[in-house]
């Protein structure tokens, strides 16, 4: 039975991400003592102290779980839709298209005049290239149009950043192509947990109710329509959902790879290969996993703002490469 | 003497650069061009009139240039070979930053490069002055430009000895510098200690914003803010940041006297003096 | 159970169902006939309203969770995207039910699994199963969704012919329990005898619709597929057996 399995993966993986979640608050280059800082975090101790764990490492714990629950959960519902386990934020394009929509609202000076500008531009770049995935990669589209679809959005949207970024005024603006590609969580503040944390919550909630239906397909498009599941209305939700959670974690954290691909796919086989139990499983799962990297970023390199992209990317790559020769095996 | 400053130069630069392994030419330059920033002012300060016919374009940008002024009354070149050559120079200007595939192109071609290593210090500013004077053939005008630097560095480094209050660079990206570069410099000559020092990042590097914070310094000297929008500036609104500065002093950096090493660095020292004394006065 | 009048739909201009008029009742196991081509699977899509169609059909009247307890709907192909266990798969039928109690969904989950003598497979993942042992666990899902109506699309297709037999031993007993079948097929022989209803389609047309032997003539099989074949009332039911392509038949 798989079922009364699913709760004691849920408490576990709830409490390694509460357990990361302290452990971000507790490194950091000051150095500081676990006692201390938790105290000064609850207002006590020394004032700089105080406002180092609320205005630095509070919203850097936040961001690091909320960023990596919204991709872990993406991946997780549009591996369910696409019923393709490639489908995944950044290998589709969506990522990138969301850092497009970031770019040009920083750089129009939109997101200076109207704060949430920047969330809404990559969330308007997000939804676009869901849209144009399920159009020319839909679920009848198979692996090689999905993939397909995903390089040529992401090397139109990567482009078109670089190209902003290039053409700004701004010495330092091209610079910042790493930071969109790679993606990080260094020096963010309590304003970028105020500009995300709505829009992912509307993410969640769009994605939440999806999982019955997501289960539904897995016997495919019409066997689920005919169970009473209403496609259109799914896409929607989809498409808005995966919309506000990838464009927002974008819009703070820039692009973060392979999460929502290796997440769902280590997860399967402990949530029986539910694409439901995956949801939740995978936000927790994808939460852990981005607390992780970055804490692993300030303990490799401290004080150097490597990026989050690249741990994912080396740990997600070869997964990817051992994705690819399973796919062969199965002669699929 | 002209010949030892030379290989001084030359042994300060830790390179066998093009213009050390020629005998000084007999003439002087008739055809001067820059293709550096900080070789653009140098040049611009020392050339003789006419003698300059292009200097890059970013010495007419004011967000980069003392003499953005005096660059607007000059052909403007982007560093690329093609225009370079076919500005026909009898020499050609080039920093330490310069691609070197573009010099080594350049030297393919028999166009004569003199290469002037990036200042890091007063040493280097005055062998760079002293050596721009020599390869324009302008000594005297270069001797009565350190001469005036001199005189004016002794007067702005009167920090009293003992204790120094202590100032943090913190420029976009969370860049801070400390002594081995020329903001460094710039940093001590005004009466501080630095830092990023003490942090151990006396070359420079990324000081994260907490041990900023923790460091807790007397005087933050933030980057300058330039014109269009970029993610690495946001770091200098960050709310911490902005509760650091709320009850002491903050001085912003003017770029363009910090970028090249040339006597217009003075002019930070004294902004920071300044800011010193003011300091001082509050004790 | 099941109207459909004057249903019509067209793709790029040409008719591919051309004014269908069909009423299936319960007790019925229809099995709809028909060439490559003919229409079989857009006509059961356009009968469950999954595909527009223009014309009356009882089921895309309703909404789409009124749909879901009409009919059941086992398409082609038998997709099962992820290796889920036999038993979370059965289940997938109790999401036509979503505010049923979770004792009556376990009750339909479990009966759907002995009818289908699937409990020593119920832990096996069902993309490890042989085709018959995947195609028994499809009909427990549609089974477990509780509709009057079931409708399959080539449900024998690939199976071995232990398997086929099975299966179609199963839909008749189904409908002989009150259900109603419509289920497209290829194969003629076990189509004539285990329906108790043949319809056969031709260029998104009736061309015929009646009890296996009134449907099964030497006319209707020359016209419609091209063959000539042999049928004879045998012991347990008809025996039907292809024998040969008519000269500018179907081929």
């Amino acid at each position: 039975m798989t079922a009364p399995r699913q709760p004691l993966l849920i408490a576990a993986l709830s409490a390694l991400v509460v357990a990361l979640f302290l452990a971000s608050l507790l490194i950091g280059p000051a150095g500081i003592g676990p006692g201390q800082s938790l105290a000064a975090l609850l207002g006590r101790g020394d004032e700089m102290l105080t406002l180092v764990m609320r205005e630095l490492r509070l919203p850097r714990a936040i961001l690091g779980l909320l960023v990596g629950a919204a991709l872990g959960m993406s991946g997780a519902v549009l591996q369910g839709f696409l019923r393709n386990p490639l489908a995944e934020p950044g290998l589709i394009g969506t990522s990138a298209s969301a850092a497009l929509g970031a770019v040009l609202a920083i750089q129009t000076g939109l997101s200076a005049a109207f704060p949430l500008g920047l969330p809404l531009a990559a969330l308007a770049g997000a939804a676009l290239s869901v849209l144009l995935v399920l159009a020319l990669a839909g679920p009848r589209g198979g692996t090689l149009a999905l993939i397909l679809a995903g390089i040529a959005i992401s090397a139109l949207a990567g482009a078109g950043t670089s190209l902003v970024l290039n053409l700004s005024p701004n010495p330092f603006a091209a610079n910042e192509i790493v930071f969109w590609m790679m993606g990080s969580l260094a020096d963010r503040s309590m304003l970028h947990v105020g500009i995300a944390a709505p829009f992912m919550g509307l993410g969640f909630a769009a994605l939440w109710p999806t999982r019955r239906a997501l289960q539904a397909l897995t016997l495919g498009e019409d066997a689920a329509a005919s169970s009473g599941v209403h496609l259109g209305r799914l896409r929607l939700m989809l498409v808005a959902g995966i919309a506000a959670l990838i464009g927002s974690a974008t819009a703070v954290a820039g692009t973060v790879g392979f999460v929502g691909l290796v997440v769902p796919h280590v997860l399967r086989r402990a949530v029986g290969a539910s694409p439901a139990r995956l949801v939740p499983a995978s936000a927790l799962g994808g939460a852990a996993t981005v607390l992780v990297a970055d804490i692993a970023v300030r303990l490799i390199a401290p004080g150097r703002d490597l990026k989050l992209g690249v741990l994912t990317a080396l740990v997600g790559a070869p997964f990817f490469l051992h994705l690819i020769l399973k796919t062969r095996r199965e002669g699929l | 003497m002209v010949g030892r400053l030379r290989l001084a130069a030359c042994l300060l630069a830790g390179l066998a650069l093009p213009g050390c392994l020629q005998p000084a030419a007999a003439d002087p330059p008739r055809r001067v061009l820059s293709m550096n920033l900080c070789t653009d002012q140098l040049a611009m300060l020392l050339a003789a009139p006419g003698q300059l016919v292009s200097v890059s374009y970013l010495a007419r940008d004011p967000a980069a240039s003392t003499m953005a002024e005096e660059a607007a009354r000059l052909p403007v070149n982007h560093g690329l070979v093609e225009e370079i050559f076919l500005a026909r120079p009898d020499l050609v200007l080039a920093g330490g930053w310069t691609a070197p595939g573009a010099i080594r192109l350049l030297e393919r071609l028999d166009v004569p490069v003199e290469v002037f290593p990036v200042e890091t210090d007063i040493a280097g500013i005055r062998a760079n002055i002293r050596r721009m004077g020599e390869v324009l053939d302008r000594e005297p005008q270069a001797e009565a430009l350190l001469a005036r630097f001199d005189a004016d560095l002794a007067r702005l480094a009167d920090a009293p000895p003992g204790p120094r209050p202590r100032a943090a660079l913190y420029e976009v990206n969370g860049y801070s510098s400390g002594s081995a570069t020329l903001a460094g410099q710039i940093v001590a000559l005004a009466g501080f200690d630095n830092v990023a020092d003490t942090l151990g990042l006396p070359a420079g590097g990324v000081l994260p914003l907490e041990t900023l914070l923790l460091s807790d310094p007397d005087l933050l000297v933030e980057g300058h803010r330039y014109p269009g929008q970029a993610r690495g500036q946001e770091v200098l609104d960050h709310p911490a940041l902005k509760a650091l500065t709320r009850d002491r002093p903050a001085e912003a950096m003017r770029d363009p006297e910090w970028i090249c090493g040339n006597p217009f660095i003075l002019r930070a020292v004294a902004q920071l003096r300044k800011a010193r004394l003011a300091l001082e006065r509050a004790r | 159970m099941l109207e459909l009048r004057a249903l019509s739909l067209h793709r790029a201009g040409r008719p591919v169902l051309n004014g269908i008029d069909l009423r299936i009742g319960a007790g019925e196991f229809v099995g709809l006939l028909g060439p490559n081509g003919a229409g079989k699977t857009t006509l059961l899509r356009a009968a469950l309203g999954l595909l527009p169609a223009r014309g009356h059909s009882s089921l895309a009247a309703l909404s789409v969770r009124e749909r879901a307890h009409a009919a059941a709907y086992m398409p082609q192909g038998r997709e099962i995207a992820w290796p889920m266990p036999v038993e979370a798969l059965v289940a997938l039928g109790r999401i036509a039910h979503p505010h049923s109690a979770g004792s009556t969904d376990r009750a339909a989950i479990e009966r759907a699994i002995d009818a289908l003598h699937l409990d020593p497979l119920r832990h096996r993942r069902a993309t490890e199963l042989s085709g018959g042992e995947q195609a028994r666990t499809l009909i427990a899902r549609a089974l477990a969704q509780e509709t009057p109506l079931l409708i399959a699309d080539e449900p024998i297709a690939g199976l071995d012919p232990a398997a086929q037999i099975e299966v179609m031993r199963l839909f008749r007993q189904l409908a002989e329990q009150g259900h109603a079948v419509l289920a497209s097929l290829h194969d003629l022989g076990l189509a004539a005898r285990h329906c108790t209803r043949l319809v056969m389609l031709h260029q998104g047309k009736i061309a015929a619709d009646g009890p296996p032997e009134a449907v099964l003539t030497a006319g209707n099989l020359g016209r419609v597929f091209g063959i000539t074949a042999h049928l004879v009332q045998g012991p347990g039911g008809l025996m039907f057996q292809p024998l040969d392509t008519l000269r500018g038949g179907a081929l």
